[in-house]
């Protein structure tokens, strides 16, 4: 199909994804943003969340944080932290959870870090579900 | 002359360091094949990472509030040296050779007037500069216990390294290591990290030139961004160490066990000749012992 793009998720020890899709959900720093095809060339950044990845069947990555590129039709994330859901169990996110929420009542904690942790907890709590 | 017992006591200890050095080939050359592949996985994040990183350096109108990451502190005073070497020893050239390079470029900053600082990772490395540099050591990382080196020690290093470029107690960073190019050929490097080295060609730049859409501004990108490629360029060049440290080694103990082949060969050839000579020697005393009865 015409309408598809390339997609790469890339981390620093190997090439988690490369793909087709005709629809990619990032978490950008300012709020979700859907990308389709011949989107404008873009650069931004991530703060946690979930990408989704929409081909023939979804594929769903949690992130932490990441760099994204697009242009001339490839969607590049760069990220350390990339998981897909299946690598995630309970206990894991519990944990995470668990620290993210340390983190938020530790005053030396900036603004920007807050928003970001916030937004780890609600990701985080909305897989555990 | 040395006696039978000699020689053969000789030739077991040869063939059992042969038969050493021929298993740390093996291990080498298997662990080489994964060091490789991970070399080669880690290469195009830090391409992209760079190349993301140009677009945004294009794109800035205002270099003077461009972060000092990127452009530097302006000054050119104080070097920090990060030498990255292996923890292990009997890998031919690798560590010495990473060393003999910074050795060089510490010469010729201390020579400018420059002030030095130095950071090494790995034991080998810091052994070595110990004697001659140790003053100007100011830290020192081993991840001696850790079997496979991830992004995590490297970010433990890069977050030193921005500590102190934050307190301002350097204004150019500097990274040794060895760039695997094949397995017999590794390439010490001295690569310039801070402030971030743009090497590219004018024309390439030109071409580039396609109005990127940054969201948020493109500071608060580099921002964020700088920090991590200080990050990823650590770790690749830890990947490009690892995989030269193996195949170094699996060199230096292929030629050991050949040497250690041909030396066993000399020896058995002494050997043979020495027993045979004893014969010769025994069988005339017995004859001429016959002969004058």
């Amino acid at each position: 199909m015409s309408e598809k793009f390339t997609v790469e998720i890339i981390s620093p020890s190997r090439l988690i994804l490369k793909a087709d899709s005709s629809e990619v959900t990032i978490p950008a720093y300012e709020g979700q943003m859907g990308i389709l095809k011949d989107h404008v060339p873009l650069i931004t950044f991530l703060r946690p969340g979930l990408i989704l990845i929409k081909s023939e069947d979804e594929k769903i990555f949690f992130v932490e944080d990441g760099t994204v590129e697009f242009n001339n039709n490839v969607l590049l994330i760069l990220t350390s932290t990339a998981k897909t859901l299946n690598e995630l169990n309970k206990v894991e996110i519990d944990e995470m959870i668990r620290r993210s929420n340390e983190l938020l009542e530790n005053d030396k904690v900036t603004d920007k870090e807050k928003y970001l942790l916030h937004y780890k907890i609600r990701t985080l709590q909305e897989i555990n579900i | 002359m040395p006696s039978l017992d000699d020689l053969k006591k000789r030739i077991k200890s040869v063939k059992s360091t042969q038969k050493i050095t021929k298993a740390m080939k093996m291990v080498a050359a298997a662990k080489l094949r994964k060091a490789q592949e991970n070399a080669e996985r880690g290469r195009p994040y830090s391409q992209k990472m760079q190349n993301i990183i140009l677009n945004l350096t294009k794109s800035i109108n205002d270099p003077e509030n461009a972060p000092k990451l990127l452009t530097g502190t302006g000054k050119d005073k104080v070097y920090l040296c990060v030498v990255l070497t292996a923890d292990r020893g009997l890998c031919g050239g690798f560590n010495s050779n990473i060393c003999k390079l910074a050795k060089v470029n510490f010469k010729k900053y201390l020579s400018t007037g420059k002030e030095l600082k130095i950071i090494t990772v790995g034991s080998k490395g810091l052994d070595q500069l110990k004697r001659e540099y140790g003053k100007y050591i100011i830290n020192k990382f081993s991840f001696k216990d850790i079997k496979q080196i991830s992004f995590k020690e490297a970010e433990k290093i890069g977050n030193e390294i921005i500590k102190l470029f934050k307190e301002n107690k350097f204004d150019k960073c500097i990274l040794f290591y060895n760039n695997f190019k094949n397995v017999i050929t590794q390439i010490p490097q001295a690569q310039q990290i801070i402030p971030a080295e743009n090497n590219l060609t004018d024309e390439k730049k030109e071409e580039n030139i396609s109005s990127y859409e940054f969201e948020p501004e493109e500071d608060e990108i580099l921002e964020d961004l700088l920090p991590k490629n200080i990050t990823t360029q650590i770790f690749k060049a830890f990947l490009e160490n690892a995989a030269s440290e193996q195949g170094s080694r699996m060199t230096a103990m292929d030629n050991a066990t050949r040497n250690a082949g041909d030396l066993v060969d000399k020896l058995t050839i002494n050997y043979n000749r020495s027993r045979q000579a004893s014969i010769t020697k025994e069988l005339i005393e017995i004859i001429s012992g016959a002969e004058s009865l």
